[in-house]
């Protein structure tokens, strides 16, 4: 298998991880809603409610920069990383 | 002046901008403590931030094509991220938002929570790829990828189609800012609105729109903020609302508990003014089937991955890595503001409704409500009424209706906050609607200019002439989508969802798979965009006119269903016809490296 190729593959396999979280937060979680919305969580807020105005919202920006950094690790490992001065 | 060392000033060339409109704000305080009228203040915020942007907009001018659609592809990641959040952010999620919330409760968030989670769509499948591209526009990748005129110019109906659909939701919502603090009619104001986009984005194209957005991204979050926190310390609900609202969240529950949700007849409906509403759902239940939920964030969120206005942003970093960081810190500068909705929404109806507080007018008598000054204010302005339905002379709370917007515009008032707050905010939507407006007026303008007139009608024009072309039709699509929102035909909100449903029918699949699925090709795009619009249109039509639709999919979330249509179409077309050529693969093979070359040139 070529670098390329490689490379490829690893940066699948990331955007799987990624999505797969996305899912979670975006979708998954809202299946349970009403169930998960009797208990209560962070901050004193319904565990739903609490999803909806910010957990869920603010999981997004975090993997937003781990996934960022993630791809520029793979990115380096293969030496596909841009130049600074690019 | 603007070049190279403008670049590397720019956190210090912000925070003296920031400074300067804080100092402003004060000095608005103090002239409203020596009897500025409210009037006076409303145009002084409106007059001083619009013109601000216009002084950056001539600053900013160019005559480079590369400055013109990518802004020289320089921006630097944090401030790409806060001029995307204001092209993100409307009128819709700053005037709008928390009243939606407000108003319908969970099954609203959804919004909040589609809103944020397609940035996540828009940095792993997207974004980085089309910046490795080097394209100037949507269409450019579609076109390129591709191959053929024809596909071009199907992204290019598409995104006019989805773009339009927003910006003259855009235009509507500048001009009602712009009537109620200049105090004009709102036919005129309409155009006040559209010269004040022009002056931002004509001169100085993508370059000038970049530096006013940011500018407008202080203005809007300032404007957000401080009104949030100050209700909440002044009510004494926290001094950080975010993580101290559980509180008045409860509280909220046991008084609709108290309270009842009593269903109003047909006939006392009738006296209520059009466009009012009063609080039917609970506020923090789970009102809403999981599918209706989640059909809707999924709608949006593959609706923020194919909207052109917000890709194009990312067109602009300096490497395909700062692009994809770029997308992080959108979304981050975004979620300071929806993270805020909703503690708006709370504090601004718990005002309202507690009667132990003082500013609650439910069990009030009504003539008490009123005889108060705010609620003759808004009943005026058409956003507030009360009625004694049940003739037992006290308000309840099915007795009381507001407009949406009024939880963002009326709110500190009713809070007891000075007017200059008003003016704070009503500057606030006006930069968020702006910066929106901009952000679509170029993408449309930029697509025709560049992709059908450049690359399909005159491949020969010299760079003078395509950036004479581009500003002309930005010109009159402006002057279209004015005319437009001067008629009224829909609100605000209603046609924001249906430009992310349109842009999602005809171009999510085609952009995603262009990167992720090398087999795909011409033909399967021309089906893919063709199909999904037009069956994501007719599926539009047919439930607007009676129809019953079908799996739950509504007039909101139809582009679920050209989405689906657009992807069957692709794949099976795509695999009906031969494979792409060879030189067509090994361009997607070069896109998905970061490092070389970008596809196209640095001027093309």
């Amino acid at each position: 298998m070529s670098k390329q190729q490689q490379h490829w593959e690893k940066t699948r396999g990331l955007l799987i991880m990624t999505l797969a979280i996305w899912f979670i937060f975006s979708i998954g979680i809202f299946l349970f809603g009403a169930e998960m919305n009797e208990v209560t969580g962070p901050f004193g807020y319904p565990w739903t409610y609490w999803f909806t105005c910010q957990g869920s919202l603010g999981i997004f920006v975090i993997l937003i920069f781990w996934f960022a950094n993630r791809q520029e690790k793979i990115d380096e490992e293969f030496g596909f990383s841009e130049r600074e001065d690019d | 002046m603007i070049k190279g060392n403008f670049i590397d000033n720019l956190p210090k060339v912000y925070g003296i901008y920031t400074g300067g409109f804080l100092g402003f704000i004060i000095i608005m305080a103090i002239g409203e403590q020596m009897g500025m009228s409210a009037k006076a203040i409303g145009i002084a915020f409106v007059a001083f931030t619009v013109a601000i942007y216009a002084i950056i907009g001539y600053l900013s001018r160019t005559a480079q094509a590369d400055a013109y659609y990518v802004a020289g592809r320089q921006v630097p990641t944090v401030f790409n991220g806060m001029a995307t959040a204001a092209d993100w952010m409307s009128g819709a999620s700053f005037v709008a938002m928390a009243g939606g919330i407000y108003f319908k409760g969970y099954g609203y968030m959804a919004l909040l929570v589609g809103w944020t989670g397609g940035y996540v769509l828009v940095a792993s499948l997207l974004a980085p790829y089309l910046r490795k591209f080097g394209c100037y526009t949507v269409p450019d990748f579609i076109g390129t990828r591709y191959g053929g005129n024809l596909t071009r110019f199907l992204a290019v109906v598409v995104l006019t189609v989805a773009s339009f659909t927003y910006v003259t939701a855009q235009i509507n919502a500048t001009g009602t800012i712009a009537s109620v603090a200049l105090d004009i009619p709102f036919q005129y104001a309409v155009y006040v609105g559209l010269v004040s986009i022009l002056l931002c984005s004509m001169l100085g194209g993508m370059r000038g729109v970049t530096w006013t957005q940011v500018a407008q991204y202080i203005v809007l979050i300032v404007a957000y903020l401080l009104p949030v926190f100050w209700i909440s310390n002044k009510m004494g609900a926290g001094f950080f609302p975010h993580f101290m609202l559980a509180d008045e969240v409860a509280r909220i529950g046991e008084l609709e508990q108290q309270f009842g949700f009593v269903k109003n007849s047909a006939a006392d409906l009738a006296n209520v003014p059009k466009g009012l509403a009063g609080i039917t759902k609970a506020h923090s239940a789970v009102n809403a089937t999981p599918w209706a939920f989640i059909s809707l964030a999924l709608a949006m969120m593959m609706g923020t991955a194919s909207l052109p206005h917000v890709m194009m942003r990312y067109f602009t970093t300096p490497s395909v890595k700062a692009a994809r960081k770029s997308v992080g810190w959108s979304l981050f500068f975004i979620f300071l503001l929806y993270s805020s909705a909703p503690m708006l929404a709370t504090l601004s109806k718990l005002s309202l409704i507690d009667p132990s507080l003082p500013t609650g007018i439910i069990g009030k008598s009504i003539a008490e409500v009123q005889a108060i000054d705010w609620y003759q204010n808004w009943n005026s302005a058409n956003l507030m009424f009360v009625s004694d339905f049940n003739g037992n002379g006290t308000l309840e709370l099915n007795e009381f209706f507001m407009g949406g917007k009024a939880v963002v515009l009326a709110t500190p008032e009713i809070a007891g906050l000075p007017y200059v707050i008003s003016g704070l905010v009503a500057a606030g939507g006006m930069a968020a609607a702006m910066s929106t407006a901009d952000g679509l007026i170029l993408a449309i303008a930029n697509a025709i200019s560049h992709d059908v007139y450049y690359k399909i009608i005159d491949p020969k024009a010299e760079t003078a002439k395509r950036l004479v072309v581009a500003r002309v039709l930005l010109v009159v699509i402006g002057f279209a989508g004015a005319t437009i929102a001067a008629m009224e035909i829909q609100g605000i909100l209603g046609s924001v969802i249906w430009a992310f449903d349109f842009a999602m029918s005809g171009l999510f699949f085609p952009l995603v798979l262009g990167v992720w699925w090398k087999r795909a090709n011409k033909e399967g795009a021309i089906a893919g965009m063709s199909l999904g619009l037009l069956s994501g249109l007719g599926y539009l039509i047919w439930v607007r006119n009676g129809g019953s639709g079908f799996l739950g999919i509504t007039q909101l979330t139809f582009g679920i269903f050209g989405s689906a249509v657009s992807l069957v179409a692709m794949v099976v077309v795509s695999l009906m016809t031969s494979e792409p050529s060879a030189a067509t693969q090994k361009m997607v093979d070069e896109v998905r490296v970061p490092s070389g070359k970008s596809i196209l040139g640095r001027q093309h």
